[in-house]
């Protein structure tokens, strides 16, 4: 069975975003952006799933700008088979799955395995929304993953503890970040990662219209904390403490 | 306006994480709350009492009792034919259902909402809350998950909303549930507890986490977290995890010990009321939203303080 992974070009978790004065954004100018942590885990429980015989083709999409190549060929890189792009700018959630549900027409996968959220808008709704749109059962949240027959294991994590559902396939599957640690791409695999195929397309390709249904009015710093004291011991914090009425 | 709430429960008793979002729901029109499960008629009960609700929809099926979102969405998208807004705590059940409503919907949904500015218009946090995004939906029916820690719970009592039965499809026979292990916590739980004491990679190992935080929490009735790289490296279960990939809180106070303050940790927790920071080194970047900093090895600070409190 083949497993599609969608990745996402993000500004790196590293990286402090500053937002623009004008509060139209947050500056992504000369940011250093990489692909997004979650998605990271979704290729490599994909190649795992590959080099443990379930899987045969790993295809690695991003929907995103002409720069999106960088992240789909660190996908390659780790061992994606191949690479679709879909170019387009700011393309939300809903949009994204619409193109993603057409990419599983056309490639039949068994699994689409999909990081639990982006950094960026940290929306959390990408994999749930194709699960919806394609009719397929969705395991998000997933810690652990299991392929048996025709159907697929996933332990969730929930508020609370886990949660081990049996999912019929083709499925939908959301990575959480203890599911796995994700290789790093070696320099001959980067470099081999250059001549592997990926495929150029547009939203148009697919007939999905991606103009945006959610209009960002403004883009503000959060509030800032006002400044704290530092207590010398002990018995100051203790002392303050009890001003608070949090302790007797 | 009429909104439509998504009960949390567990069959037996509705979650505190429902009440924020009927505040939330009260802000936009007439407040309906929908208890999905099975034998959950108790739930409905409370759900009725809760002040400013008016019905309380019942879908009492074998096929909702895991709350599964492949039978749960189809029976919410079809009680939006009479509703204008769906919300849903921001909760991993609210966050796991509320898209899958909004794609069948064809709808976006707005995740995690701080604010309601106006019948359309919302804040969120976005950048691991180091932006807050003001937007605007154009969406005919409103999608919405809430963080809970950003509202008022509603009243628990004082309401007398009509309870009616509803149906749905039943089980779409695409999904199973298994099996459940559910951690167990004898303390509050983090998302509620007015205090939590949290601790960080500092604290070497799963017994000196054990034999460091928890006579302070206990000490201070407070609920128990944990920092990713605690959780990581095992010392307690992945449900303590404070941050922007775990629980986000906002306690009266949160005690950080050993916790260096990374981005991640403090989308989940900075809108603690008070926050006190314990750590031997002065530069941690948790100092800089501390209210009450003591530099100190939490190894004699911890104990020191437990047995003078």
């Amino acid at each position: 069975m083949k497993i599609i992974v969608p990745v996402k070009r993000v500004i790196d978790y590293n990286v402090k975003p500053r937002v623009k004065p004008d509060g139209s954004g947050v500056d992504l100018a000369n940011v250093k952006m990489s692909m997004n942590p979650f998605d990271e885990i979704a290729i490599e429980e994909a190649l795992r799933l590959r080099e443990k015989g379930v899987a045969t083709e790993v295809i690695a999409v991003s929907v995103g700008p002409d720069k999106a190549q960088e992240t789909l060929r660190t996908a390659l890189a780790m061992g994606a088979d191949r690479a679709i792009l879909v170019v387009a700018e700011d393309v939300e959630p809903l949009a994204v799955a619409k193109i993603l549900a057409k990419v599983m027409d056309e490639e039949q996968p068994g699994l689409v395995i999909l990081g639990k959220q982006a950094i960026d808008d940290d929306s959390n709704q990408t994999g749930q929304m194709l699960a919806a749109l394609t009719g397929r059962p969705q395991g998000t949240f997933a810690n652990t993953v299991n392929v048996s027959g025709d159907s697929v294991h996933v332990a969730r994590e929930v508020d609370g503890g886990l949660q081990t559902l049996s999912l019929k396939m083709p499925a939908i599957i959301t990575t959480d970040l203890r599911l796995n640690e994700p290789r790093y791409a070696s320099l001959p695999n980067i470099m081999k990662a250059k001549s592997k195929p990926l495929a150029q397309k547009t939203p148009a390709d697919y007939g999905v219209d991606v103009s945006p249904r959610l209009k960002t009015l403004k883009v503000v710093e959060p509030p800032v904390r006002s400044a704290g004291i530092k207590v010398a011991d002990v018995d100051a914090l203790v002392a303050k403490l009890k001003e608070m009425g949090v302790a007797a | 306006m009429k909104t439509l709430v998504y009960a949390e429960h567990d069959n037996a008793s509705l979650k505190d994480a429902t009440l924020a979002v009927v505040t939330a729901a009260s802000q936009l029109g007439e407040v309906h709350v929908l208890v999905a499960g099975s034998g959950c008629g108790a739930v409905a009960q409370q759900a009725a009492k809760i002040a400013g609700v008016t019905t309380v929809h019942v879908a009492d099926d074998a096929a909702y009792a895991q709350q599964l979102a492949e039978n749960v969405a189809p029976l919410i998208a079809s009680l939006m034919a009479t509703h204008d807004a769906f919300l849903a705590p921001a909760t991993s059940n609210g966050k796991n259902i509320a898209p899958r409503v909004a794609a069948l919907l064809d709808v976006m949904q707005i995740s995690d909402i701080l604010s309601v500015e106006s019948a359309d218009t919302f804040t969120r946090p976005i950048y691991a809350g180091n932006a807050i995004a003001t937007v605007q939906s154009s969406d005919a029916k409103k999608v919405i998950t809430v963080r809970g820690t950003a509202f008022a719970k509603a009243d628990e009592n004082g309401g007398s909303a009509t309870i009616e039965a509803v149906s749905g499809s039943g089980d779409s026979g695409t999904s199973t549930f298994l099996s459940a292990e559910i951690a167990k916590q004898e303390r509050p739980e983090l998302t509620s507890a007015k205090i939590i004491v949290s601790g960080g990679r500092a604290l070497k190992d799963a017994e000196t986490f054990a034999a460091t935080i928890l006579p302070l929490a206990d000490k201070l009735g407070a609920g128990v977290g944990a920092s990713r790289a605690a959780v990581d490296a095992g010392f307690v279960p992945n449900d303590y995890q404070v941050g922007q990939t775990g629980k986000i809180v906002a306690p009266e106070v949160y005690v950080a010990v050993g916790i260096s303050g990374a981005i991640q940790h403090l989308a989940g927790m900075k809108d603690s009321k008070v926050i006190i920071a314990i750590n031997k080194d002065e530069d941690a970047p948790i100092f800089q939203v501390a209210d009450i900093g003591l530099v100190g090895d939490l190894f004699t600070v911890v104990p020191e303080l437990v047995g003078k409190l």
